[in-house]
């Protein structure tokens, strides 16, 4: 049953950037945009599984270090290749400043 | 001695998989993130600036080269022409297809797509076999674009400089395409859903070829063919000069880039020419970073890769004697020394011991 949990501080994400984030097995990214609003995806590219922490955010997508493929964050789709397959995405919400995600 | 099978269905890629060589755990030089971050941002105005001068490079050597036509004055215009479809036209595919050359999308592919026809690879192919490449670097039975393989085959090597086994292959694969077939090593690394994109291009091209052999018939002129495909023979030699440097003569099968690429200082008409790859092991390691913040993540990295080659010359009077062993001793690879403020290499899965 997916649950909320506490991801990280706001202020551990600068504007148009992205950390890892793992729970249990389970490895995800938070990324913040340039507007300020947060996301949470899968933390492994669908193509191979490259973390995407180390990735670019460009707005609300993050771009994969490796293979350049380029996924919204906030819907998980994919809009180049090689990845053919989107991210699952989570809902998150901040409260007293600290990002929570339902995962 | 081992012996390598290159294949990418029936050669080395089991064992290469059992040897834990297919993997994501490449070493990579430790750079803080605010600084990375930093390195992969996008610009359009270098890539504005070098696009608009290539294209109008091209445009006037072309012009020059057919007003002088048929004398013999118009050679070097057409081989400078060449250089530029030929050679620079590779590192066009090669920084767009990573989408790294302009922030704004549409422009990389724009340009990517016609640096795709100038160097007879299908876009679609290509995005995927050159994603492999950057999974599996020169690892045997994995890597698609391995540009010379071992035993090396002298006379295979050297004709590529007029660019005969790529442009028959290229043309090999061209028609397969228009035919409605994908290859069977092609349906390792490309995803269905790209095929009917694939097959829909070579069309498109075979019939711009086929325009132009026709027009050069009809008009008995070579123009419109030394305009359009010959320039893939007569002009790839820098490209292929370049390739060879890459990896030539370096580790294969390991899992650090420090081992089996090589970076080369150059002279600016080759970096132009080229788009800065000559930083590869930097490109290899960080791919994200584009061409033109190249030398500053070189800087960076200084301490912890072996010394860059001093010239092109410098490189192949390493490489070149190198090759010349590998005919006969494909084992044999060229090991560079780290400095001391280097992490040990690794060659493999496991920690290598100090160098």
């Amino acid at each position: 049953m997916a649950q909320w949990i506490d991801a990280c501080a706001t202020d551990d994400i600068e504007a148009e950037d992205v950390i890892r984030f793992d729970h249990g097995p389970r490895t995800f990214i938070i990324v913040r945009d340039h507007a300020d609003s947060y996301y949470c995806t899968d933390g492994l590219c669908t193509h191979e599984n490259i973390h995407l922490s180390e990735g670019l955010v460009v707005e609300a997508t993050i771009e994969c270090p490796k293979h350049s493929s380029i996924f919204d964050c906030r819907t998980g789709e994919v809009e180049t290749p090689p990845a053919c397959e989107n991210l699952h995405t989570y809902r998150t919400k901040v409260e007293n400043g600290r990002v929570l995600v339902e995962v | 001695m081992h012996m390598r099978d290159y294949d990418l269905l029936e050669g080395d890629g089991p064992r290469a998989i059992a040897h834990g060589l297919v993997t994501e755990g490449w070493y990579r030089t430790p750079i803080p993130r605010a600084q990375m971050k930093a390195l992969m941002q996008r610009a359009d105005q270098p890539a504005i600036r070098d696009t608009l001068l290539l294209f109008g490079l091209m445009i006037a050597f072309a012009a020059a080269a057919v007003a002088l036509m048929p004398s013999w004055w118009s050679a070097p215009f057409w081989l400078a022409y060449g250089v530029l479809y030929g050679s620079a036209m590779d590192s066009r595919w090669h920084e767009c297809g990573h989408g790294t050359a302009f922030k704004t999308r549409w422009m990389n592919k724009f340009v990517y797509q016609i640096a795709c026809f100038c160097m007879l690879r299908d876009p679609s192919c290509w995005k995927f076999s050159h994603a492999r490449h950057h999974s599996d670097t020169v690892i045997v039975g994995r890597d698609p674009e391995v540009a010379i393989m071992r035993p090396v085959v002298a006379l295979k090597v050297a004709s590529n400089l007029v660019g005969v086994p790529d442009v028959v292959d290229g043309l090999r694969r061209l028609v397969a395409h228009a035919s409605g077939r994908i290859l069977p090593d092609e349906a390792t690394y490309v995803e269905p859903v790209f095929h009917a994109t694939v097959i829909r291009t070579a069309r498109v091209w075979l019939a711009v070829y086929v325009a132009a052999i026709a027009l050069a018939v009809a008009t008995r002129s070579w123009i419109p063919v030394l305009l359009i495909g010959l320039p893939r023979l007569y002009g790839c030699w820098h490209m292929v000069i370049c390739g060879w440097l890459q990896h030539g003569g370096l580790a294969d099968n390991v899992l650090d880039h420090r081992l089996n690429s090589r970076t080369v200082y150059m002279n600016p008409v080759s970096r132009f020419i080229y788009w800065n790859m000559n930083y590869h092991v930097e490109h290899h390691m960080f791919p994200l970073v584009p061409y033109y913040r190249l030398p500053a993540l070189h800087e960076l990295c200084r301490a912890d890769f072996p010394a860059p080659s001093g010239s092109m010359g410098e490189a192949l009077a390493e490489m070149l004697p190198v090759l010349w062993r590998q005919r006969t001793n494909p084992d044999f690879h060229l090991r560079r020394p780290l400095p001391p403020t280097a992490n040990p290499y690794q060659d493999g899965p496991e920690p290598s011991p100090a160098a």
